[in-house]
């Protein structure tokens, strides 16, 4: 499956376009530039998700990751008064690459020390229906506590930010 | 070699499947690699897809206009050519010769790039729609989700285009979007959530084959969705009962003010293509796809698909041209109050249908009727609550803004004595 040409080529295709877009993310100046950056290389990761067969992750990567969050912070620059389309240097730089260079190095690690396991089963026919299946039969409390969760910090922020009308 | 098959089995155009069987089997014959036929069926279906949608884009802006003209009582265009046919090659020919205005202040690439980044997702959208029993691109496991994945793109297009120009009206006309954007996507999700459930496939083929199967369109099992979806849906699209964020009269062209040339026909394109896709998602989910009744036997699947996709289209046109602009948190107020907890009613609703459906075991031909009386009176029902019991009331002169809470509304100018007080007050 994973030796198929088209599948190598896809793989590597996608990852550059990924990595690329993630570089960037770092290395352009305007910060809206930065979040379109990121929401490619979100639809990059997506991409990556169809050649390993998970079509519904990446159906959902695309819908929240590319869709929601990428406008979440499109806003949430708008709303930043200091982010200037030229942005200044930072002093952050160099302690910044220090520490993503130690992620990389953990994770180049861990990479070549596991002993990958090649799974013997063929693709999963249909994800969606079996991740269904999974919410809504033995982890429906989970599912349900996440989305009371994720209720509660709705309903918190809207406490937050709720103005004190006066006259009502 | 192509042209033989063609020629020999020229029938087969009732189905194009056949056309790419046949090339599946002569490149089996001839022994070519397998991943050929993916490549050659994929490159057929794209570049027919391309093709339909790029004639639309065309022919639509001939029909919009001559439709908008007849219902008020205009003409539209009908110079060039017979009944003014030739009138969008003119368009295009003078949108391409036009000169590509930028502002020197614009960010370049991101300016470059959001006409762009607003055409594809539409076509995109195509790819997953099915045109005849096994004709279709991309029959994806989760094909819904992918339009509404695919769909929530356009959004950071028309965010890009606002932002770049670098004008007040611009980046006005791209928030104004995005806020109907976000906001009309919850009643969309909910509402084709009520479908999904009902025919228990997310695959856009498989909603076809149910309505096939049972006989029945899901118009009428759904008809609140329906009504939600295609609302909610020309807000996404920015068609006139709800295109706030380029409403010509407040904020010169929204978005894409500065754009000219081919640049703002990409988007002006993306418009139309994007209408044309959203009918033939309607034509599939609700009206049945390429199917309808024993009519497919004879007429060719992908015909009645198209003819299915420009009814939509004129329901589109129609409310387009008669109806009036909602103001921008009238819009916005619509999608929370109204159509979200409707499609939430809606959703409880198909839930105990289906429910009732599976563990009674009762049979389709008893049930579903029961279900197309329950649901037609119910959307009526529910519609009439909606507007007599939580509709607020209209007041000619507000008491009280909903926005903003310390603005004085200085009084309007009297036409009639009677104009001046406001109205439920006794005049003196």
């Amino acid at each position: 499956m994973i030796e198929d040409t088209g599948i190598v080529v896809a793989f590597w295709v996608l990852a550059l376009t990924t990595v690329g877009c993630a570089a960037m993310v770092a290395a352009v100046r305007e910060l809206i530039q930065a979040v379109l950056f990121l929401a490619l290389s979100f639809i990059g990761v997506a991409g990556i998700y169809i050649v390993l067969s998970a079509d519904f992750v990446a159906v959902v990567q695309v819908l929240i990751y590319a869709g929601a969050i990428a406008v979440l912070m499109t806003f949430a620059v708008m709303l930043t008064p200091a982010a200037d389309r030229k942005n200044s240097e930072t002093t952050f730089a160099g302690p910044a690459l220090v520490l993503a260079g130690l992620v990389l190095s953990v994770i180049v690690f861990v990479a070549y020390d596991t002993s990958w396991n090649i799974s013997g089963r063929a693709a999963f026919p249909s994800t969606a229906a079996s991740l269904g299946e999974a919410f809504l039969k033995p982890y429906v409390v989970p599912f349900e506590v996440a989305s009371v969760l994720l209720l509660v910090a709705m309903v918190g922020a809207i406490v937050l930010t709720k103005e004190e009308s006066a006259d009502a | 070699m192509l042209l033989t098959i063609v020629t020999e089995h020229w029938w087969d155009i009732r189905d194009l499947s056949n056309l790419s069987a046949k090339i599946a089997e002569l490149i089996d014959a001839a022994g070519g690699p397998h991943w050929l036929i993916f490549v050659v069926t994929g490159l057929l279906g794209a570049g027919g897809i391309i093709a339909f949608i790029g004639a639309c884009a065309v022919i639509n802006i001939w029909v919009e206009r001559r439709v908008v003209g007849r219902m008020q009582s205009r003409l539209g265009p009908n110079r060039l050519g017979p009944f003014g046919l030739l009138q969008p090659v003119a368009d295009a020919i003078k949108l391409m010769q036009k000169e590509v205005l930028q502002p020197k202040t614009a960010s370049g690439l991101i300016f470059t790039a959001a006409p762009i980044a607003f055409t594809i997702p539409g076509i995109w959208l195509m790819a997953v729609l099915p045109w005849g029993r096994n004709m279709v691109l991309a029959d994806l496991d989760v094909g819904v989700l992918f339009l509404l994945a695919a769909s929530s793109l356009g959004a950071l297009a028309v965010f890009m285009a606002g932002y770049s120009s670098n004008n007040k009206y611009s980046l006005f006309g791209s928030m104004r979007a995005i806020a109907a954007l976000v906001s009309y996507e919850i009643p969309i999700v909910v509402a084709l959530l009520g479908v999904v459930l009902f025919t228990g496939t997310m695959r856009l083929s498989g909603i076809v084959l149910f309505q096939e199967h049972y006989w029945v369109p899901l118009l009428l099992l759904q008809p609140l969705p329906f009504l939600i979806y295609f609302i909610s849906i020309s807000a996404e699209l920015n068609r006139t009962p709800a295109d706030v964020s380029e409403a010509e009269s407040e904020i010169v062209g929204g978005f894409h003010t500065e754009y000219s040339g081919m640049k703002f026909g990409l988007f002006y394109a993306a418009e139309l293509i994007n209408a044309v896709v959203v009918s033939a998602i309607i034509a599939t989910v609700f009206l049945g796809g390429w199917w309808m009744y024993k009519v497919d036997e004879v007429v060719p699947g992908w015909m009645i698909f198209i003819g299915k996709i420009y009814a939509v289209y004129f329901l589109f046109v129609w409310t387009r041209g008669t109806l009036p602009r909602f103001r921008i948190d009238q819009l916005l107020a619509f999608a929370w109050k109204w159509m979200t907890p409707m499609a939430i009613v809606n959703v409880m609703l198909v839930a105990a249908e289906v429910l009732l459906w599976e563990e009674t075991g009762w049979s389709a031909g008893l049930l579903l009727p029961a279900y197309v009386v329950i649901n037609n009176a119910l959307a009526v029902g529910l519609i009439v609550a909606f507007v007599r019991v939580f509709a607020p009331k209209f007041q000619r002169f507000p008491t009280g803004l909903r926005m903003y809470s310390n603005i004085d509304v200085p009084a309007l100018p009297a036409v009639h004595p009677a104009d001046a007080a406001p109205v439920g007050t006794p005049a003196s």
